[in-house]
């Protein structure tokens, strides 16, 4: 009861510090064709990053190769200087990682309440239960109702609820927009924005460009594999054309 | 008392209370494959054998070291359960990325391996397991007598059915369980270790398998072979129930060996097809069966 979203903004550091994340020479594949080439990225304590990219560049697996999901890589990931890259799913969200895969990872056989209560804690401080109501107020009315029967926006608050509830406060989250109307897509807008103030460090991919722009420190430009520019939020504006040249849009 | 279809009440009771019993060994045996089939999809062939171990391991403690049914309930589920845990460690666990028919015919050699292991020192004849003097003699139900370890055995298997399904449906492992069951990559991106959750779970339905042939020790004999016959059945009856279901597999155990029983009273020619007639059945207009998840 005591933990509120507000309580941790004081310890909140400036996001140049420290690098939280460190991902070289990241290479990935699948089977036998080679899908991530020697990826490089930093993702520092208390920044919203985004990796920018067209359908298909290899976002979703750089996500799933950090969480140890993507079984064939090689590569350098530190994360709060611990070597990721032989480590199983398993230990490396102990470490304090959570994950918010593309497609929710909703239980479908779970009541809602299950899932929340599903993760185990891999820190102190994480939301308690009253938190996470008054962070996603939907929830708590659904709390007995069956991961399969939740809306698209519903599942998508469930699925980074219950990441909060685990202490971890690095977040790999993967396009939480896509699907979802644009009431839905600005409350997550809402939410990222509230966990960034609260400390989470963020590393968020997105096809959505307005929406990572409106939150997000950092960007890397992600196509065939390759992490091929970056650009500062304050960036952006300047380089409009190129960014959108790589988009597609 | 009356007369039904001209059969008289008691023979109904005895054939009830039959259909009962081994209505109690399918629930427990087919709980059990399908706690495995749900989680690791695989068609446990080996559950027969591993029942008759039970039995047998429960014969080997009373008759080598003197220890009673009592303890042998507890004793001999753990040791099969920890036997099965080293096979799937060992055996199963390399299949893991293979088509499932590949534990489906290890399974099956591990039947015929244990079986003739079993066979090669105890022949074919049954031992004699006696019941335990607390539960020997008959009750008078008024309407008919009930040998109290048949009683026994009903109520074990319900407490044990009971049991299974709230851990499975109402406790947090059981909510690992499910939520593996669905999607295990997902469950071990949460920190959680699905290849210990996987060797438990199959140790638990060995553990259930091998806790039916204890109880089965007393009334059937324990012979190497007691396990083939049953476990065709038990296929039968988790195909009925939906291949996976826990409510299926405990609702379709105790039904279809209550309907077995009834067909003995009433057409006795049918009594051992009857199963697969309702299988064949279900298979034509519910192929995922009674209480399955359509695919």
């Amino acid at each position: 009861m005591t933990h509120t979203i507000e309580k941790s903004q004081a310890d909140t550091p400036g996001p140049e510090t420290q690098a939280m994340l460190e991902v070289q020479g990241l290479n990935g594949w699948y089977g036998e064709s080679h899908v991530l080439h020697d990826v490089n990225l930093t993702v520092n304590k208390g920044e919203v990053v985004t990796l920018l990219g067209r359908n298909g560049a290899g976002k979703t697996t750089t996500l799933k190769a950090i969480m140890g999901l993507l079984k064939s890589r090689s590569g350098s990931i530190r994360f709060n200087g611990t070597e990721l890259i032989d480590l199983p799913a398993r230990d490396i969200a102990r470490l304090g990682i959570g994950y918010v895969p593309d497609d929710r990872g909703i239980f479908g056989s779970l009541s809602v309440l299950e899932n929340l209560l599903l993760p185990p804690k891999v820190a102190d401080g994480g939301f308690d239960l009253p938190a996470i109501y008054e962070l996603f107020p939907n929830l708590e009315e659904r709390l007995d109702s069956y991961g399969n029967k939740l809306s698209g926006g519903e599942q998508q608050m469930l699925s980074i609820a219950r990441i909060l509830r685990t202490g971890a406060l690095f977040v790999l989250m993967d396009e939480p927009t896509e699907g979802l109307a644009p009431v839905i897509i600005h409350q997550i807008g809402h939410t990222v924005r509230r966990l960034k103030k609260a400390g989470f460090t963020i590393l968020l991919v997105e096809q959505n460009f307005h929406f990572a722009r409106e939150l997000a420190d950092r960007h890397y430009i992600v196509q065939e594999g390759k992490v091929v520019d970056q650009f500062r939020n304050d960036e952006i504006a300047d380089n409009l054309e190129k960014i959108q040249g790589y988009l597609g849009i | 008392m009356f007369e039904l279809l001209g059969i008289p009440p008691q023979a109904l009771f005895g054939q009830v209370l039959l259909g009962l019993i081994n209505g109690s060994f399918y629930a427990v045996l087919s709980l059990g494959l399908a706690v495995i089939f749900g989680l690791l999809n695989i068609i446990n062939f080996a559950h027969g054998a591993l029942y008759m171990m039970g039995a047998f391991v429960s014969w080997m403690l009373l008759t080598y070291l003197g220890i009673p049914f009592w303890f042998a309930l507890v004793i001999s589920p753990l040791v099969v359960g920890a036997l099965g845990m080293v096979i799937e460690r060992t055996m199963l666990r390399p299949l893991h990325e293979l088509d499932h028919l590949y534990s489906l015919l290890l399974t099956f050699g591990l039947t015929l391996v244990i079986t003739g292991v079993f066979q090669n020192f105890y022949g074919v004849s049954g031992k004699p397991y006696p019941i335990p003097a607390a539960l020997t003699g008959v009750m008078n139900l008024g309407f008919m007598f009930l040998p109290i370890y048949r009683g026994f055995i009903i109520v074990m298997a319900v407490i044990v059915c009971f049991a299974t399904w709230f851990l499975i449906e109402k406790t947090r492992l059981g909510s690992y369980l499910r939520a593996a069951t669905e999607n295990p990559e997902m469950v071990s991106a949460f920190g959680i270790n699905v290849p210990l959750l996987v060797t438990l779970t199959y140790g638990f339905g060995v553990a259930l398998s091998a806790f039916a042939g204890v109880l089965a020790a007393p009334v059937y004999s324990v012979n190497p072979v007691m396990g083939n016959d049953l476990i065709i059945v038990v296929f039968a009856v988790i195909v009925i129930g939906g291949m996976g279901s826990i409510m299926g597999a405990i609702i379709g155990g105790f039904s279809l060996g209550l309907v077995e029983g009834l067909t003995k009273v009433f057409y006795p020619e049918a009594s051992t097809t009857i199963i697969f007639i309702i299988m064949a059945l279900v298979l034509l207009f519910k192929p995922s069966g009674i209480f399955g998840r359509e695919v």
